[in-house]
């Protein structure tokens, strides 16, 4: 049994940790009352960007490539939505295929038609000293990538940065009523932009972290409907911190799952654990109905289309 | 970047082959998933979901072509494939459409799931039920004769689907227009409390009929595609068209009129780019770039100008 749980609950967490970059991010985006449905694009262009940036310079360098890449991403939905008023699900919608096209097209200019950059740096799990050692949580827990580690740090942090500090409060304030936080004197749109823009870059992180840190190269299409499912995770997470970074957890659980199956020679059709993940986002929406925690500028019908 | 060019243009235009074989080809299933989205954009359903619905009637409409399809006569057979594939495709949005007025789900997030759920049923037909006796290619055998639509031109590729779409998009036209339907749908789309309110308008009910119109548009073009274009089942049987059709019910400003040119416009882009894929070497995703930057550029406009006609009401109203 525990040969088989080990693993399962490895890969849980090692797949969680790009979705839940990718939802933190939507999150923060989303408190300040505005959905970014083309996290998908700004994914795979994270994807990109950072490949290209290791390769040029490195692990390190390919995160904050992936980082840039998913923020300009970012940048163009935040021009139309809040400078130019267009509506936020046809702009998202519009980057996502932005991104996927982009991405495909550069790349093969890039690396021409074999493509594969074999060469791509990536990071190795790192096993911490001690706490890896402890049985179970350590092999599970503490034998992940950096990555998973600075999340185990950032998820805190956020959340004590949205309940506890003033920039904090404000961005929930802009979500919950945007008249309310105008007459407040906060400057509204720059506090989206900032929203916005922090979603991206995160979203990049997840693009970087799924090429750096999973799969070791890039290929057309890899971010394979994870900004969605980043949406659905922030839904299941109520909006919360603690809650999304859960969720993303359940989801991570699904993808393994998929894989564990595979390995294990199941006899059901392949193609039917792809479709699990997507399967499941739809039974957790559909159970947790109503939208009563989301922010109010996001709960009316009308402003989920107009940010 | 000029060679190109002349790839693209010759690959869409260049000559009666690529008018009548290439362009108008790809413009039929556009003719259809256009429509099915300008029509739920009508009524404020953002059905992003035509893909998964095109696939999904692409596969109704392969197997009801396999399991009967010897021993009936094609004018039988293919209005019994459009059947399927339209029922296939209204089924299929009729998940998205149930989720949403039972469970509030957001449409958006579940077509789209739903878009991958299809791709991966897809990949499960041809390689199972739906696979070519050898079992050797993840492809479904070719299918009957009588269930291959007729082609309009001798010695062109267009084919009964195209005509099918012009046709519904005039009727779309009437209805949207000239019938207390259409109005209900437009009263929805402009302002569901509003509809409720004012104009009784049972919105929850208007809401589902048209997504499931919609997904039934984009059924028939799966239908059409593999009863007159590929006749057969694939994985890469759709390059997107689903998402394309965003940009064609968009730049077409959701009119079912303008949909025509939108889709032929878009069917020249399709067929252009292969050409170009073909014989310059230029990789035919940057369609998918160019469907993108359509889309933000419609945006942009059609945005301006409203802010252009809310200042004019605004300057007016102040004197």
């Amino acid at each position: 049994m525990e040969a088989l749980l080990i693993p399962f609950l490895d890969a849980t967490i090692r797949t969680a940790t790009p979705l839940a970059y990718a939802a933190l991010g939507e999150l923060v985006t989303e408190r300040s009352g505005v959905i970014n449905i083309g996290m998908e694009g700004i994914i795979i262009a994270g994807c990109l960007g950072g490949l290209v940036a290791a390769g040029a310079g490195g692990a390190a360098m390919g995160f904050l490539g992936g980082a840039l890449a998913g923020a300009g991403m970012a940048a163009i939905f935040a021009f139309f939505v809040l400078r130019l008023r267009a509506d936020a699900i046809i702009t998202g919608t519009a980057l996502t295929l932005l991104g996927l096209g982009l991405t495909g097209t550069l790349y093969r200019g890039l690396f021409g038609l074999e493509g594969a950059a074999l060469g791509t740096p990536s990071i190795a799990p790192i096993a911490l000293p001690g706490l890896s050692s402890l049985p179970l949580v350590g092999p599970v827990f503490f034998t992940q990538t950096g990555m998973t580690y600075l999340l185990y740090l950032f998820v805190p942090a956020l959340a004590w940065w949205l309940a506890r500090t003033q920039a904090g409060l404000a961005l929930r304030a802009v979500g919950e009523s945007r008249a309310a936080a105008l007459a407040a004197g906060l400057d509204v749109q720059r506090l989206r932009w900032g929203a916005i823009l922090f979603g991206g870059a995160m979203g990049g992180l997840c693009g970087a972290t799924l090429v750096l840190a999973q799969v070791g190269t890039f290929t057309e299409g890899m971010s394979a409907g994870r900004g969605f499912i980043a949406i659905a995770i922030v839904v299941l997470g109520r909006w919360r911190t603690v809650g999304t970074t859960l969720a993303a957890l359940i989801f991570g659980g699904a993808f393994a799952l998929q894989y564990l199956l595979q390995a294990a020679g199941w006899a059901l059709p392949y193609h039917l654990f792809l479709a699990l993940p997507y399967l499941l986002t739809l039974i957790l929406l559909a159970a947790l109905r109503g939208r009563a925690e989301a922010p109010a500028e996001l709960a009316s019908q009308e402003s989920w289309s107009r940010a | 970047m000029t060679e190109a060019l002349l790839a693209l243009w010759d690959g869409a235009f260049g000559s009666s082959y690529a008018i009548w074989s290439a362009t108008l080809v790809r413009s039929a299933p556009l003719l259809w998933l256009g429509l099915g989205v300008a029509l739920a954009f009508r009524a404020g359903v953002l059905n992003i979901g035509a893909e998964g619905q095109f696939l999904m009637g692409a596969i109704g409409a392969t197997a009801v072509a396999q399991v009967v399809g010897r021993s009936v006569p094609g004018l039988v057979m293919i209005p019994l494939m459009a059947l399927v594939g339209g029922v296939a495709g209204a089924g299929w949005a009729g998940i998205a459409a149930w989720l949403r007025q039972r469970f509030g789900v957001l449409e958006v997030i579940s077509t789209i799931m739903l878009n991958f759920i299809a791709l991966a049923t897809i990949g499960w037909m041809v390689r199972g039920p739906l696979q070519e006796p050898t079992r050797i290619y993840p492809q479904s055998a070719e299918i009957p004769w009588s269930a291959q639509w007729p082609f309009l031109i001798p010695g062109q590729r267009l084919h009964l689907g195209f005509v099918l779409g012009l046709l519904a998009c005039a009727i779309a036209w009437v209805v949207l227009t000239r019938t207390a339907t259409g109005f209900r749908i437009r009263a929805v789309g402009a302002s569901p409390s509003a509809a409720t309110s004012a104009g009784q308008i049972d919105v929850g009910r208007t809401v589902m009929r048209v997504f499931l119109v919609s997904g039934a548009c984009a059924g028939l073009a799966g239908a059409a595609e593999v009863g007159g274009v590929t006749w057969a089942l694939y994985e890469g049987i759709s390059p997107g068209y689903g998402y394309t059709a965003i940009a064609v019910a968009l730049l077409a400003r959701l009119h079912p009129g303008w949909i025509v040119v939108s889709a032929i416009f878009f069917g020249a882009l399709e067929a252009g780019a292969s050409a170009m894929q073909r014989d310059a070497g230029v990789p035919s995703v940057v369609v998918q770039v160019i469907v993108a930057v359509i889309i933000l550029g419609v945006l942009a406009g059609s945005q301006r100008r409203t802010r252009v006609d809310a200042l004019r009401v605004r300057a007016g109203s102040g004197r």
